[in-house]
């Protein structure tokens, strides 16, 4: 297990240094003045240009900015955001927790229902239910969540009025954050109403999130829980005189779930993606926003950190993945 | 050797008779067949977009603002699906746009299917440093999610359709180089690439006349996915302001323009999001019908 694991340290280690080598060169990349783009003024006199470019390491050779710029990554530094003067990583930090809130709902509804939809598409092959469900994982799988986040808005925030059009709890109530999840915060807090308000806020995005996580569980499961029924042992526990959910619960589930768990991981990097488009439409305070309103505000230092932070996130969430993956498939191990 | 012993022996039957088999298999899942008349009838849409549309994309018509579909109280048959805040006829968009979602879609598969199968043949073909580089760099581009990297890339190459193609294709792009390497790989050590190489074939032959073709089935599936996920793509982009710009008839750009009005005219935020739809459902049929039929592990023999 431990050898595994520092193969798979090998890899993700140089996966590291590049994806950083791309943060850190995109922004020279940049048409224009770097200076110009990084300092954000956008008239300056020589002298102060060339202040501009010392202060910031742009007269020195790109090696060394490089090593100066990962130097500071490692040691928690990512730089200081254009727009706001914060620094980057208390920024992110500051933010992630609403958008790890709303992915983890998302991917609970993706599983509660998606595991058990493929279970029973798959037991009931062709049947009517497994026609549906299958359906109904095409269009999820081939919708565009932007649009399906607007209607579900315009039904239920519009026309019916059940749940508000956006961010993460009514402006009544105010509380200290203590876990950043304002599900948990908002009961802590004791204030009642506060949790119903922050609950309703949630319900909304989070089903908009889940939508392709679901629809690619449910597919995922079906077809490997088809594979494993057709297994000999499958069929051997049948003839011994297993009843059904001891065949399926018990023998069959454990072999399928194997390939459900790496899907399930890969879908974090879906999640991060659909959490841009997500935390748009329902103005929810996360990284995705964050990202999508740097882009549009031009803070090349935000999208540069954001960048590389996003990124090593989900290489060590893959890494966990690969390493449960590991654990409970030896045979992955060598 | 004659062309007769070899179709006796089945080794390599008429391109007709693969097309026929193909299409046996193809035409069993229903979905698919479906799925492919919509895509015909989306290409027809485009091909015809000036004599289909009743009025110009551009065309507004100033005391014409807002109007509800024809079906509604207040709607006017001049203008089906109702007009937009300014004016604009919105079935007429929607068929521009069609023109506009297929191109996307054409352009990005082929820049993400041609640029990926060279440089998955070369890492496959040559393996060594060659290919550890490059797989190294792909692992790089993947670590990203496409969607975030596509807008970053968008937002230093600027804003418009032309970049976001380019971004969305460079992030599309991996997934072929990974499928091409493992099936050049699979194929190399194969006798007929052997025989090749004995009788004198050059690289750039082996790479690209011998074991390509062999390695084309999961290509042309992953193909499909490729377009699908470049119109979503694109629409996205166009949705955050970092595509198409306005006022191009593009979906992803006509939702972004729409969304004010939500609560006012939920025709003008409906209909785009049902063409994009529509047309990501057809190709992903399509797409599930070309895996099965292709697959020769799914076949039922």
């Amino acid at each position: 297990m431990l050898r595994f694991l520092l193969g798979r340290l090998a890899v993700l280690i140089p996966t590291f240094f590049g994806v950083s080598i791309i943060a850190f060169s995109f922004i020279r990349l940049l048409p224009g003045d770097p200076v110009a783009l990084l300092s954000g003024e956008r008239v300056m006199s020589p002298e102060r240009h060339a202040e501009m470019m010392h202060r910031l390491g742009f007269d020195r050779p790109l090696v060394v900015q490089y090593f100066d710029y990962i130097g500071g990554v490692l040691t928690g530094d990512f730089g200081t955001s254009i727009v706001t003067k914060k620094p980057i990583l208390d920024q992110f930090l500051a933010l992630f927790p609403a958008t790890l809130e709303l992915s983890i709902c998302a991917i609970i509804i993706a599983v509660v229902i998606g595991i058990p939809a493929g279970i029973i598409a798959a037991t009931k092959r062709g049947s009517f239910f497994d026609q549906s469900v299958m359906g109904a994982a095409l269009v999820g799988y081939s919708m565009p969540i932007f649009w399906w986040g607007l209607l579900l808005i315009m039904l239920f925030a519009g026309t019916l009025q059940w749940t508000p059009v956006s961010g993460r709890i009514s402006m009544m109530y105010f509380f200290p954050p203590v876990t950043g999840f304002m599900l948990i915060d908002s009961l802590l807090s004791g204030q009642s109403g506060a949790f119903k308000s922050a609950l309703s806020h949630l319900i909304l995005p989070s089903i908009v999130l889940s939508t392709i996580p679901l629809a690619v569980i449910a597919r995922q499961t079906r077809s490997a829980m088809l594979e494993v029924l057709g297994e000999d042992y499958v069929r051997t526990a049948r003839a011994k005189g297993l009843s059904t959910f001891r065949v399926v619960g018990i023998h069959s589930l454990r072999n399928a779930m194997i390939p459900v768990i790496t899907t399930i991981g890969l879908q974090v990097g879906v999640l991060m993606a659909g959490a841009i488009l997500t935390e748009t439409i329902f103005s929810w305070p996360g990284i995705g926003k964050w990202m999508v309103d740097s882009v549009s505000r031009r803070d090349y230092a935000v999208i540069q950190g954001g960048l590389l932070l996003i990124a090593a996130i989900i290489m060590v969430v893959n890494l966990v993945v690969d390493l449960l993956y590991g654990l409970i498939n030896p045979r992955i191990r060598n | 050797m004659t062309d007769t012993t070899n179709a006796g022996i089945g080794a390599d039957p008429s391109l007709k008779a693969r097309l026929a088999e193909f299409w046996f298999y193809f035409s069993e899942n229903r979905g698919a067949v479906i799925g492919l008349w919509v895509f015909i009838g989306l290409v027809i849409v485009a091909l015809l977009a000036p004599w289909l549309a009743p009025h110009g994309a551009a065309e507004q018509y100033r005391d014409a603002v807002l109007v509800p579909p024809a079906w509604m109280e207040g709607g006017n048959a001049s203008y089906l699906l109702g007009t937009d805040p300014v004016g604009r006829d919105i079935l007429s968009r929607l068929i521009h746009g069609t023109r506009y979602s297929l191109f996307i879609g054409t352009i990005v598969t082929t820049l993400a299917l041609t640029g990926g199968i060279v440089i998955g043949v070369i890492a496959g073909y040559f393996r060594g440093w060659v290919d550890t580089l490059i797989m190294r760099l792909m692992d790089i581009i993947l670590a990203f999610p496409s969607l975030l990297l596509a807008l970053v890339l968008v937002a230093v190459l600027g804003p418009g359709l032309t970049n976001a193609m380019i971004a969305i294709a460079l992030v599309l792009q991996p997934h072929f180089v990974r499928l091409t390497r493992a099936a050049v790989m699979a194929e190399k050590n194969r006798d007929y690439v052997v025989a090749a190489k004995v009788a004198g074939a050059g690289h750039l032959r082996l790479m690209f006349r011998t074991i390509l073709p062999n390695c084309l089935a999961p290509l042309i599936v992953q193909g499909t996915l490729s377009f699908s996920n470049a119109i979503l793509d694109a629409a996205a982009l166009g949705f955050l302001g970092m595509g198409a710009q306005p006022p191009t008839p593009e979906w992803g750009t006509m939702l972004a323009e729409a969304r004010e009005f939500i609560m006012r005219a939920w025709w003008v935020v409906t209909f785009p999001g049902i063409a994009i739809l529509v047309t990501v459902l057809a190709i992903n049929l399509v797409g599930d019908g070309l895996r099965d039929a292709l697959d020769p592990k799914l076949k039922r023999s």
